[in-house]
């Protein structure tokens, strides 16, 4: 085992992704050395703003888009030689695919959701958020590992690389997957990024007929409403209204979390919101964690009176 | 097309979760169990598969706490078989040995896809699909919102943030971890499900004993603490919305 950390570049329409920089900002922290692997078709020049010891740089046709499987084929092919200590991947689509074939491939464990990383000694010790965020697991490894991290866990490192290296990719011919198509986002309705107040829904919300209520506060004031993503699996709302780490990042003025528990995975799409109230009757929901005032009265009989005082207080 | 559908018994989070007395896993004997919600969404997928004529869905899961439950319901909404494999997993299944068990498993089951849910609330050594696929040589994608017949393989919409999506196709077996069918899950009315179980139809086979290690050691678990928490405003709906009215107006976001 090397004392390498390994970091995942993963990048999108030509950008590197904030989580990267955050990764290597932690591989850093910890003390090195970090070598930052960059895979693409065309992509090489985003090394240059990769503030890591060493790029791995490998470049081929295969890898123009994100395709599972040769991504994973060809990281492994870059830990085999190096044998990291450790090895950092986004806890996004890229890593969910990608952390767990390289456990399956090269036997290392994998923590996954890691929101902290230390060394003690030769064990690595990592913080995992489970059950929807109502437990932390301070786990323990001993030898090398993969991290999948959540996002916003960690500073980003700004600078650029000590050396660039490229690397060839291994035989990619056996791939079965196949890249076809990119859909860009439907923006056929409104773009919820933009909206300065949202109404937020979720699963407390119980069903499609009831969204009427959080419709009626939202135009009282003059705002838009949303949803976390039971709510819109369930089609009660458009996707295009979606909030966190699968739909859209939001930072509105007013967020009005509403029968929203605050999964991670919600939690990272709206947390920076300026202003955030929660109603929610579960008094250990996580919402609770990142909003500024909360309620566990019934959001069946907050939401009607929200209106009525909100239309007393415009008239 | 023969279709395998993997599902998974999970904490049901809207209880209050105990830890055991050493305090590094949760106590199970209490809680309630129900099926991962994200399985529910790759049985839906699987059954508009099956709709259209794709193929056969075959579900498997692990006897787990109530799995009679859900592997009834995936009967009474569409599935042909369901297998239950049998063995001890009081103490819960990490996803290591989970994907273990279950790739040794396929080798008897024949296969051409495997629809699994993305992941679990439990998933602390990552998530079982990616693994599996991992253990059998086949390709996987994950975080999939579509998955349709495509030249004898499949193509496959996979789910990146803001709203962006991938087409990505697949040929031959494969994994696929479901973030949410096409469609939600269809309603299943409970007589149909007291149907399903008086007909039984479950198949049992005993779990492949498979050596699987996490390779993890947990020190602990425990309910995060915040560094911050919502100050907390009670006293009835109307005192409530009457607080928050004040509060928007003071932050002048009420014009």
């Amino acid at each position: 085992m090397s004392n390498e950390i390994f970091v995942l570049v993963e990048h999108h329409a030509g950008a590197v992704t904030d989580v990267t920089h955050e990764l290597l900002g932690k591989a850093a922290e910890l003390g090195g050395p970090t070598v930052a692997c960059l895979l693409g078709h065309g992509a090489r020049g985003l090394a240059d703003g990769l503030a890591a010891d060493t790029v791995l740089s490998v470049d081929d046709p295969v890898l123009e888009h994100f395709v599972p499987e040769a991504y994973a084929t060809v990281l492994a092919s870059l830990i085999a030689p190096r044998d990291p200590r450790l090895v950092l991947i986004a806890n996004t689509t890229v890593g969910m695919d990608l952390a767990g074939a390289l456990s399956a491939r090269t036997g290392r464990p994998l923590v996954a959701y890691c929101t902290e990383l230390a060394f003690d000694g030769e064990a690595t010790v990592a913080t995992s958020q489970v059950y929807g965020g109502k437990l932390n697991a301070e786990v323990e490894v001993t030898g090398p590992v993969i991290a999948s991290v959540v996002a916003g866990s960690f500073t980003a490192a700004s600078g650029s690389p000590g050396a660039v290296q490229d690397v060839a990719a291994p035989d990619l011919s056996g791939v079965r997957t196949q890249f076809l198509a990119r859909v860009a986002p439907d923006t056929s309705d409104v773009d919820i990024t933009a909206e300065e107040i949202l109404v937020s829904v979720g699963r407390g919300i119980g069903g499609e007929e009831n969204i009427e209520l959080a419709q009626e506060v939202a135009e009282a004031l003059g705002a838009t409403v949303s949803g976390s993503r039971p709510v819109t699996d369930a089609g009660w709302l458009a996707k295009t209204r979606q909030v966190g780490k699968s739909g859209r990042k939001v930072k509105p003025k007013l967020y009005l979390a509403c029968g929203i528990s605050g999964a991670p995975e919600h939690l990272e799409g709206m947390s920076d919101a300026e202003l955030i109230i929660a109603i929610n009757t579960d008094e250990k929901a996580p919402i609770f964690d990142v909003a500024h005032y909360g309620t566990t009265e019934d959001l069946f009989d907050v939401l009607p009176a929200l209106t009525e005082a909100l239309q007393g207080a415009i008239a | 097309m023969n279709i395998v559908v993997l599902l998974k018994q999970t904490v049901d989070l809207v209880e209050e979760l105990e830890l055991n007395d050493d305090g590094t896993d949760i106590e199970r004997e209490y809680l309630s169990f129900k099926l991962n919600e994200w399985d529910e969404q790759a049985l839906e997928e699987a059954l508009l598969l099956k709709d259209a004529g794709a193929g056969s869905v075959t579900v498997i899961a692990l006897d787990e706490t109530d799995v009679d439950q859900s592997l009834y319901s995936a009967l009474a909404k569409g599935a042909d078989r369901a297998v239950k494999l049998t063995g001890d997993f009081e103490g819960g299944v990490s996803s290591h040995r989970r994907a273990a068990i279950l790739a040794e498993h396929l080798q008897r089951e024949p296969y051409d896809l495997v629809l699994i849910g993305v992941q679990t609330p439990e998933d602390l050594d990552g998530q079982a699909g990616v693994i599996l696929a991992g253990r059998l040589g086949v390709p996987h994608v994950s975080v999939a919102i579509g998955v349709e017949p495509l030249d004898g393989g499949v193509k496959v919409s996979q789910e990146f943030g803001a709203g962006v999506v991938h087409e990505l196709k697949v040929a031959g077996p494969a994994v696929i971890g479901v973030q949410a069918a096409r469609q939600a899950p269809r309603y299943v009315p409970i007589s149909r499900i007291r149907a399903a179980m008086q007909e039984g139809g479950i198949e049992e086979a005993p779990a492949p004993e498979v050596p699987a290690e996490t390779g993890l050691k947990v020190r602990r678990m425990y309910a995060p603490e915040s560094s911050s928490h919502a100050e907390m405003l009670s006293g009835g709906a109307d005192a409530v919305a009457a607080r928050i009215v004040e509060i928007i107006r003071e932050r002048g976001i009420l014009k």
